[in-house]
Order: structure tokens, then sequence, then C-alpha cells
């Protein structure tokens, strides 16, 4: 081991069946140091996190923690705090309805018949030089969340943690709250403690981290100090693009030139849901394919879902062809014309159980309303028609959704919408997990429809699918609206560098 | 907090459903008083007991006794249902009461309302338990508070100086009426379909137990099919139903309550099986509901045993006696009950006794 | 002939995939038991009632009599269970409330008539009213507080006696009107039992609706996947609310052929523990009481079925108090069949004999 480091993993392997969640990683957590750890959602953090808490057991490799001669050996959550390994998540795990005293002591078999006005003054004391406005024998439920959690923090520094990890903790925190935290972070930092912190808020890691360790595809792409490492490397470390290596592909698209080309067809200013989001503007043009584009959880999701009206809509206005149009539901928006195919295809999209047919059916159902169903012989030539036309491979229209590849059922819930003949389709992350044949086939579907005068949103995780399709991108971080750029930015560098944003820009 | 709000909608939802509950019991005593008028002469009528407590109050230079109720729930059957409307016209101040009443099917709830009337502080706590044991302490505590104890309708399992009588049908004289009764009717043989009541109860116990003792000892009696209908009249149609279905040939219904008499009635009408007077099958019923009474009359059925709910002129009596200071003579007061056969029944039995 | 035997068994290999094929087996099982222990079980006689007019009796008559009940409240909860992933368990207490305001209406607050005092069809809707209110008080709990439905229910499973009790100021009325028993009995020169004419014209109403809405489609998309549905455009809370409302007026037909059968009412025991019997209904039609995809004939054959096991238990004389436990095991067997992990099970089992058999 290393002089000065807490925790080494070397060489970890963790397969799930089917698929190999970690492959060979390292990393190295020294004293007095936070530790960025990054990557996109599926790169392996929380398995690697998971392993070191003895959440999961590794199927190869070896642990190493400072003060031991030989590997650690961590098979449960109790083994992990017991040589020092404590977490936070972003859920509190604490209960509500005990005293932040209590909270700090349950559990840990050693506090064994302490008495009450002990443990109170104990904790009290831990409070105060962790400089943690909570008193021990109020109820923790009195405090926010950001409390809560520098409660819990504050538990594992009491139980000596050599290395605590954050996991998400600032995802529901204001930005007080997080600053209170950082401090926290920063004095625990002095006190020779090993931070691992997990998160997606790239200004955060750069604000208070002093390394990254970069993953990608449960494989370890490098650790890197902060200083070395400017925001648009990290993003194209995490997105895998090797900037030098990316090149422009031009797309050969016959754009939409009817004589209402220019106007904008929906347009929604200062629109805000519930689910945190700053209030944005949006507009889209007749026959015109934009992108919202921003790393995961950085708002994207939750714009267009703010469209369609899938999420509380708390401000802000939407307009039709310049006339105010109200949407609270996704039946109002599917009466505008607007349809959404959303992210989550097995949770918002398919209806498991139920036929093709059924599915493709489902939305011009619901618009035809309760009295009119269609026939059985109707939904039957629909579903064919379909089925034929975007080539989805099934048995047949009456075999389940749920028994088709994840590629054919993104198309069934396509031809869906496509039936409903929208005017606005909105298709979030309609390739996540599908071949790239079926990839290619819907970015030319998408381009086609523009072309007869549909209006898209595109939305991918993947930036060149996005300069393929769209003409215009919306650029998200941290829950805003950042940048906005034309056909003519519409650069791997210029994006990645827009996501990136900060000071670090890419020079 | 969503938990807490869920839970605070749910006490919210409950507490309404409670009142919607109560609203029936808080009902009853407004339509007493247009009920009140023929009602309150039945008791006297019928008990001679009751013409002291008439002219009770009278003597008394307007104190009132306060006595503490508690009962079962009166939903529980048409039995209860008399035996608290009884209550309810009796213990009023127009005769020399002031009542409060509990209702529960559940002892626990029972010896907490027994606790609320003792720290009211009534003078007399009149008890129809949901279940004969745990109550010796909550009864210890009205002794200690000087507060006498009448029990009615049930017994409990308790040391006898905890209360001052108990006034109780005698459930196994009620059977060995009825089956003296059948005796007498001087059939060949007699092919029995018994119909119990919930195994364990006291009436069913006391019913079922004089039946069996005279099949036991008499060559001519038979079961056909003894079975447990729970009280309820849809189970005894089933039940006579699937004895009809099977073919066998039975004489005698003895069914241990009116409703599942009629029950099984409803199962001999639908397969033509004549039954009353003079007909294929003697049918037998108990609790004198006054409907029954009605069959009786008209001959469907030919007997019905009584279950005397009447209780509250007994339990004056005693309180009477207690407050002349007198000591009460017999602790165990077992009450006047009658067996009627449809050949002697009158419309006046009708009137008088059917509850 | 090679070829007959493949598609003979095609045929039964793929009854054996539909749902229907569960209470199917069940109802063999039961038949061929009886077969064994008294063909009698299946004699009917044309007889005269005591008025005189010819009615069909045996223990068939009677499953068909009693089973077109359950088979009417398998119907509601057969959605409600689609929907909201749950049961009503207060439709035994809501049936007591039904049958409550029926008599109260046609006795005009007497305690016995010889007349109707209001006419029956509008007793009888204003029971349906009463009943449907129930069911939307449930239907509310469940879809816009989202309280579990059985602790929903529960609540009128508790008060709703006392609700019915309360109806007619406790006391027990009688209508004493011939016709009134036509409901729960015969109609005169008809043999078979009106409650199975009935629950033909429930079956023959919900087919046409679910013909001429999309009643099934939504109720079974939302049941599988709210989420997907609300973006859909469908309102999951009102298709669970209004699966409640429905099953409330399946409650109002049962409560009026149960005050029917007696002309009469005891509000502590009327249809006791039924609830119990239309869930197994339920289940015994093979569909998932977790809600989702279901089929309602399989609910219904599935009532006719647990009254084909009830009836069985009685001719047996078992203890009519101990038929819940016999009713448990059927539970048992059904839940513990229908767990993923024995289906796995069972899948892989009847995978290795047919490579077997290829072998």
């Amino acid at each position: 081991m290393k002089e000065k480091s807490v925790l080494e993993m070397r060489g970890i392997c963790k397969s799930f069946p089917g698929v190999r969640a970690l492959h060979d990683v390292d990393f190295t957590l020294c004293e007095g140091e936070i530790h960025a750890l990054m990557g996109e959602n599926g790169a392996g953090k929380s398995t690697l996190i998971k392993v070191l808490t003895g959440v999961y057991e590794k199927d190869e490799g070896e642990i190493f923690l400072k003060g031991l001669d030989k590997a650690a050996v961590i098979r449960s959550p109790q083994d992990a705090q017991k040589l020092g390994i404590s977490t936070v998540y972003q859920e509190i795990t604490l209960c509500p309805n005990l005293s932040v005293a209590e909270n700090m002591y349950i559990g840990r078999d050693e506090q064994k018949g302490v008495s009450w006005k002990k443990m109170n003054a104990n904790a009290d004391k831990i409070l105060q030089t962790l400089d943690i406005p909570a008193k021990a024998n109020r109820q923790l439920s009195n405090y926010s969340i950001a409390i809560q959690q520098m409660v819990a923090i504050a538990r594992a520094v009491d139980m000596e943690c050599k290395v605590l990890i954050l996991d998400e903790p600032t995802s529901s925190l204001d930005e007080q709250e997080v600053e209170k935290l950082f401090g926290l972070m920063r004095d625990l930092r002095a006190k020779g403690v090993g931070i691992i912190f997990v998160t997606h808020f790239l200004d955060q890691v750069y604000e208070v981290c002093d390394k990254i360790t970069v993953l990608r595809d449960g494989g370890l792409v490098g650790e890197y100090e902060i200083a070395d490492l400017p925001r648009v490397k990290l993003v194209a470390k995490m997105l895998g693009k090797e900037l030098d290596d990316m090149s422009d592909i031009k797309t050969d698209t016959i754009a939409y030139s009817g004589d209402d080309a220019d106007t904008k067809i929906f347009e929604a200013e200062g629109l805000q849901s519930n689910a945190g989001i700053k209030p944005f503007d949006f507009y889209i043009r007749k026959g015109e394919v934009n992108g919202f584009t921003g790393l995961l959880g950085s708002g994207r999701s939750e714009c267009v879902r703010a469209i369609f009206g899938a999420d509380h809509v708390i401000g802000g206005s939407v307009k039709k062809n310049g006339k105010t149009i109200k949407i609270k539901k996704p039946i109002d928006a599917m009466k505008q014309g607007i349809a959404y195919l959303p992210e989550d295809r097995k949770v918002d999209g398919i209806i498991g159980d139920l036929s093709v047919r059924d599915n493709i059916i489902l939305a011009q159902q619901v618009l035809k309303g309760f009295l009119h169903p269609y026939s059985k012989a109707e939904a039957q030539k629909i579903a064919e028609e379909y089925i034929k036309m975007i080539e989805i491979k099934t048995a047949s229209a009456d075999t389940p959704i749920k028994s088709l590849s994840g590629g054919n059922q993104q198309k069934v819930i396509l031809a869906r919408w496509l039936l409903t003949h929208p005017e606005y389709l909105i298709l979030d992350e309609p390739t996540r997990g599908i071949d790239v044949g079926t990839k290619i086939e819907i970015q030319k579907l998408v381009l086609k429809l523009a072309s007869e005068g549909m209006s898209v949103t595109f939305i991918s995780s993947e930036t060149d699918e996005m300069i393929r399709t769209c003409s215009r991108l919306i650029v998200m971080r941290d829950r805003r609206v950042v940048g906005e750029l034309g056909s003519d930015e519409l650069t791997q560098n210029k994006i990645m560098s827009t996501i990136a944003g900060g000071d670090n820009n890419g020079k | 907090m969503k938990k807490k709000v869920l839970a605070s909608l749910l006490t919210v939802a409950m507490a309404a459903t409670m009142l919607a509950g109560c609203g029936s019991k808080a009902e009853a005593p407004a339509d007493a008083p247009a009920a009140e008028e023929p009602a309150a002469e039945e008791p006297a009528a019928e008990e001679p007991a009751a013409d002291d407590a008439a002219e009770a109050p009278a003597a008394d230079d307007g104190a009132l006794i306060k006595v503490g109720i508690i009962n079962n729930d009166p939903n529980e059957s048409g039995y209860r249902t008399a035996n608290d409307k009884d209550m309810k016209e009796f213990f009023t101040e127009a005769n020399g009461y002031e009542a409060s009443f509990a209702y529960s099917l559940k002892n626990d709830e029972q010896i907490a309302a027994a606790q609320k009337f003792i720290t009211d502080g009534v003078d007399y706590l009149l008890l129809s338990a949901a279940d004969t044991a745990g109550w010796d302490s909550v009864l210890q505590d009205a002794k200690d508070a000087g507060i006498s104890v009448i029990l009615f309708d049930r017994t409990i399992d308790a040391s006898e100086d905890l209360y001052e009588a108990s006034i109780v049908s005698d459930m196994a004289k009620e059977g060995q009426t009825a089956v003296d009764w059948l005796a007498g009717q001087g059939l060949d043989e007699y092919n029995v379909i018994h119909i119990q009541g919930v195994m364990g109860s006291a009436a069913q116990k006391g019913r079922s137990g004089a039946l069996d003792d005279k099949v036991a000892a008499e060559s001519n009696w038979n079961i056909v099919a003894q079975q447990t209908a729970e009280w309820n009249a849809e189970k005894a149609q089933q039940i006579v139903q699937s004895v009809i279905d099977s073919g066998k040939s039975f004489n005698v219904i003895y069914a241990e309550n009116d409703d599942m008499a009629k029950g099984a009635v409803a199962a001999l009408d639908k397969a033509n099986i004549s039954h009353g007077v003079g007909k294929d099958v003697i049918v037998m019923g108990f609790d004198c509901n006054k409907w029954a009474l009605e069959e009786l009359l008209a001959g469907n059925w030919n007997y019905d045993g009584q279950c005397n709910p009447f209780q509250a002129a007994y339990i004056d009596g005693i309180i009477k006696t207690l407050e002349a200071g007198e000591t009460v003579a017999e602790k165990v007061v077992v009450m006047d009950e009658k067996g009627f056969d449809a050949s002697t029944i009158t419309q006046e039995d009708v009137d008088t006794y059917g509850i | 002939m090679e070829n007959k035997n493949k598609s003979i068994r095609a045929f039964f290999s793929g009854l054996v995939k539909q749902q229907v094929f569960i209470p199917l087996a069940a109802l063999l099982i039961l038949a061929l038991f009886n077969l064994i222990m008294d063909p009698s079980f299946f004699k009917i006689t044309l007889g005269q009632n005591s008025v005189g007019d010819p009615v069909l009796n045996g223990y068939l008559i009677t499953i068909l009599d009693y089973g077109s009940e359950l088979a009417i409240l398998a119907i509601g909860m057969t959605l409600v269970t689609a929907a909201s992933g749950g049961q009503d368990i207060s439709v035994g207490a809501t049936i007591a409330i039904a049958g409550s305001v029926i008599l109260r209406m046609l006795c005009g607050g007497q305690t016995t008539t010889d007349t109707y005092q209001t006419p029956l069809i509008v007793a009888f809707l204003v029971a349906v009213l009463a009943s449907m209110v129930a069911g939307a008080f449930n239907g509310a709990l469940v879809a816009y507080f989202r309280i579990q439905p059985m602790i929903a229910t529960l609540i009128l499973f508790t008060a709703g006696r006392s609700i019915a009790a309360w109806v007619n100021n406790n006391e027990l009325p009688i209508v004493n009107v011939d016709s009134f028993g036509y409901f729960g009995g015969y109609i005169p020169g008809v043999p078979i039992p009106t409650p199975f004419f009935i629950a033909v014209i429930c079956v023959v109403v919900i087919a046409l609706v679910m013909k001429f809405t999309n009643l099934r489609l939504y109720t079974q998309a939302v049941g599988i996947n709210e989420s997907a549905s609300r973006l859909n455009g469908l309102n999951p809370e009102f298709i669970k609310f209004i699966s409640f409302v429905i099953l409330g007026v399946c409650v109002a037909v049962v409560g009026l052929i149960k005050v029917s059968r007696l002309s009469t009412i005891n509000y502590s025991v009327v249809a006791k523990d039924i609830e119990m019997d239309a869930i197994l209904a339920v289940a015994l039609g093979g569909n998932a009481l977790g809600g989702g995809k279901f089929n309602i004939w399989a609910s219904i054959l599935g009532a006719y079925v647990i009254q084909f096991l009830t009836t069985t238990l009685y001719k047996l004389e078992v203890q009519s108090d101990a038929l819940p436990a016999y009713k448990a095991v059927v539970v048992i067997v059904l839940v513990v069949l229908s767990a993923p992990i024995v289906r796995e099970k069972l899948a892989s089992i009847s995978k290795k004999m047919k490579t077997k058999e290829v072998a």
C-alpha cells in the first residue's frame, strides 16, 4: 500500500447473470482527500460502492485498508462498518421518529448500557465539534434533509470511520444546504478522513473534490487530479469519446420545405414542473428536429415531461400556433397532437402483459374515447399494418409485448404514437438499450417524419446520434437550460464543452 | 409525511363511519317516545314486578338512581334488539332512573366501559358480559366504590360476592321444555334435522343438550342431520336443502333459533314438503320473534320456545329490594320462559311475547 | 392417425394454457369425486313447490341457485382486482346495506307489509344507488387516497352491518308479498331458480359493456402498468374508482336475491363471509390477485365451482363452521400453484417430459 492511502481496491471484478458489472477496477483513496467517483448510469459506480460496503460480494480482486496487513474480508455491511467504512445514502436511512442521539447510537453494540444522559451529552459534543446545528435530544424529523444527512455523517464520524462514502447526497438539497454539506466535508478532510463522493453534478465535483476516478461500462477509465482534467475532458471520458477521434457526421436530410416551415408550432415560456427543473423557455418549428442534451440527471427528460404534462406543471405557459393552451395531464397534450415516447420503456411505456396489438392501439384508442372501441378486426388490421410498416419482429399481434426484444418493444411504442398521427413527437432516449441496426432505422424514421412536416424532439445520450438527427440542440446542466446550439454549431467538441460548462471550458 | 397524511385520513374516515354507526344508537332514543306508550305497558302487563316499578318514582322524592348498563351490540340478534329496547324503555327518568348505555361484543371494551361507569359514580352497574372471564378486578373496583352489580342474561366466572344478583335464562331448561313437548307429540318415529347455533354458545349448548340426551336414550329418535348454521337462515336453508337433495326422510326440524327455522322452512317450501300443524314435518324454533309466533298462529310451524329478553322488570325488582335495605333472596334469578304450541297459541300471546 | 393424435395433443396443450383451464379442471375433479362417492349427486327431479308450481330439485340445481349469487359478485370483484390489484372485503356488509334499503323502501318503515309500499323497481334502484355510494367510498379511498384495498374496505366491512341495521332502526322488516320471493326462488311456471336468470342477465350486460366500451382494455392497462397508462392519457384513479362502483351495482343485485330468499334480513349474518367466496372465485378463475389481465368468464366459472365445492361439503355433512377450513386448503393449493417459482418448476418439468417423449 502507498504511504498515505487509506483504501486500495485492486482488480475488482463482479458479474451478474448476463452482465459484467465491474471488470478489473482499481481504486485508491488517500487520507484527507475528497475523491469523486464519476461515470454515466450503468458505468459501475454503485456496484463498486456496494462491493466496498459488503452489499455485494466481489468475484475477484482485493481490498486493502490502512492498518490491516492483509486483504480485508468484507462480506456484509456490518463487516464494512467494523472496518471503518461508512456510507451515507441519498435516501436517509435513519429513523425519523427517534431522537438525533438515538439515531447516532442505534445498532452499535459497543454502546450497550450507556445511559441516556451520557449518550445525549456525547452526541451534542460531536455535533458541536462538527458544527452541525442539531440538538441531540430532539426528534430527527424536526430537521431538514440536509441536517439529517449531516447527522448521518456525524454518526459515521463517531464510529471513527476512515472511509466515508457519500452516495448522491446532494440531489435533494438546495444550494445553501449543499454549501453547508461541503463545509462539513472539508472539515472532515482536514481531520484526515477519506471521502468518496458520488454525484452527477459536475459543478459540485469541481467545487469540492481533489481527485476524480472515472468508470465506464464496468471498467476503469482512469484516476485524475482535478487540476489535470478539465470538464470537457471529464465528459469525454465519461461518454467514451476521445476528443480527437470524433469526426463530425454530416447529415443528408431533406428538410421540410412547406410554407409554414418557420412557424413555431409549440412554444413554452417559463415552464416548470414539480420534478425539480428550473423554469425554461422552449419552442419548436414545424418539421424541425431538435433535441435536449446533457448528462443523465441534467433535467432533459424532466423538460419534455413538463411539456407533455407527465409531471405536475407548476408554472409557465404553453402556446400552440401562438394560442395559449392548457396541458395539465397527458391526455390534454395528446389532444393537442403531442406524442411522448418515455425514457423508461419498462416503467412508463409498455403494458407488459397485454398483446402487441393492444399496446399499439392504446393511445389512439384512448383518444377515440371510452365508448368507441376498435373492433377486434379493426385493431388487428391496424396492428398488422404497423408491424409491417416499421418491421416489428413478433410472432403475431397477439404475442404479449413483454416477450419481445427491447428494440421491438420500442418499435411497438413508436407505432402506438405514430398511430395517433401527432403534430409533435417527443422521443426520450428511443435508442437506449437496442441494437445498432434498429437505432439507425429509428433515426431514419425520425428524419423522414420531419421531412413530412412532423416536429420531433429527440433525446439521446449519444451525441453523434443527436448530431445526425437534430438541427438544433438545447443544452442542459444541473437541471437548467444553459445554452442552445444551432445547426452550424453542432460538433462533438462544441456540444461537450457546452455540456461541461464552467471555467474549465475546453480550449 | 405521506404516511402521516394517510394515517390521519384513515382516522377521520373511521371516525366518520363510527359516527354513522353511532348514529344508529343516537337515533333509537329519538324514536323511542313514539314507541314508548304501548311498549311501556308491555312489561307491566307481563310481569307483576313491574307494578311496583311504576309506582316507584312517585314514592321517590325525585332523586334519580344512576345505572350504567353494559350490553352486547343490539344488532347481534332480534333477541338482543328486544332486550336493549326493553332496557331503554324501562330505565327512564319517568321510572326514576338515570341510565347510561354502553355496547360492545368485545370483553375488553366492555370492561373499559365498566371502568368508566365506576369513575362516573353510578349507583348500579348492569352487565351482560360478552365473555365469562376477566371480570374479577373491575367488579372488585365496583364493589370497593360501593356500586352494586347486577348481571343479566349472561353469567360470568367470578366470585358470587362481586355481584348482587344474576338474572338469566336457563337454556338447558328451554331445551328440555322443547324436547318434552316434542316427545308429547307421540310420533312413532322421530327423524330429526337438528340445526345448531354457533357452537359453544350457551344457547346452543343448552338447546342441543336436551335433544342429544333424548336421542341417546330413545331408540325411535334418530338424528338425520346435525349441523351448525351459526344462527344463519341461509346456511340453515342450504343444510336442509342438502338433506332433501340426498333423499333422506325426516319429520322434525329442530332449529335452535327462529331465523334458522325460517331458512329450513324455505327449503321445505321449495321441495313441496308440507310442514306445520297436522302436516308431514314438525317445525320448531326458539326466541319467540313476533313473526315466528305469527307463523305458529298460522299453523305453519309447530313450536317456539321463549328466550325471555324482558329482564328490566326483574332488575328493577332487585334494585327496589336493595334500595329498601333488604337483601336479595336468590343470587341467581331464572326467568319464567314459556314454550308455545301452534295449536294453542292466541293472538294475545303473539302480541305479548313476540319480540 | 398420427396427425389426429397430434392435433388432439395440441388441443389439450392449448387448453392447459387457457385461463379457464384451472376452474374447468377443478370442476372436473369435483364432479369425478362426486360420481365415485355417490352418482345420485347428479340426479335432478322435477317436483312441485308448496304453491304447486313446477320446480327442479337436486344438488346441481342448488349449485346453480347459490352459485349465481357468487357469479354476479365475481364479475365486480374481478374488475376491482384487475384495476386496483386488491380485493374488496366489504361486499358482505354492503349486501346487508343494500338488502336493508330494499326492505326499508318496500315496507315504508313498518315492520311487516302485505303490499309494496314503494314500487319494487324504485326500491331496487335506491338500493343500487346506496351500494354504489358504498362502492364509491371504497373506490375513493383506494384510488385517490391510495389506501390498500383490503384496508380501505375494512372500514365498511366493520361498519356496514351497523349501517344496515340503522337503515331500518334495528327492526327486522318482513315483506309478505308473493312476488317478492320470486327473485330468490322461482317464477311461477319456470322450474329453474330465478337467481340463475339474474346471473345470466348480469353476464349478458357485462359482455355487452365489454364489447361496446373499452372497459377491459383500460382496466387491464391500469392494472398492469399504472404509470404507462397515465402517459397514454388514461386516468388510472378514475378507472380504479369506477371498478368499485361497478362492484357496488353487483352487490345490490345480490342484495335483492338475498333478501328475497327469506323475505327478511338478519343484519349480522346475511351474506356472511361471501366476500371470501367471491375473492376465491376470482382466484380460482386463474386471475392474478395482484391485478392486471383478467378473464371474467373464468371468474364466473370459478364462482360455480366454489358453490360446487360448498354443496359437496354440505352433502358430506361437514360441519358448516368447518367449511372455511376446506376452502382454505383450496386457496393454499391455488396460491402455491400460481406462485412464479412453482410455475417455473412445473414448466421445466413439462419441458423435460416433452424432450423425453421426443427422444
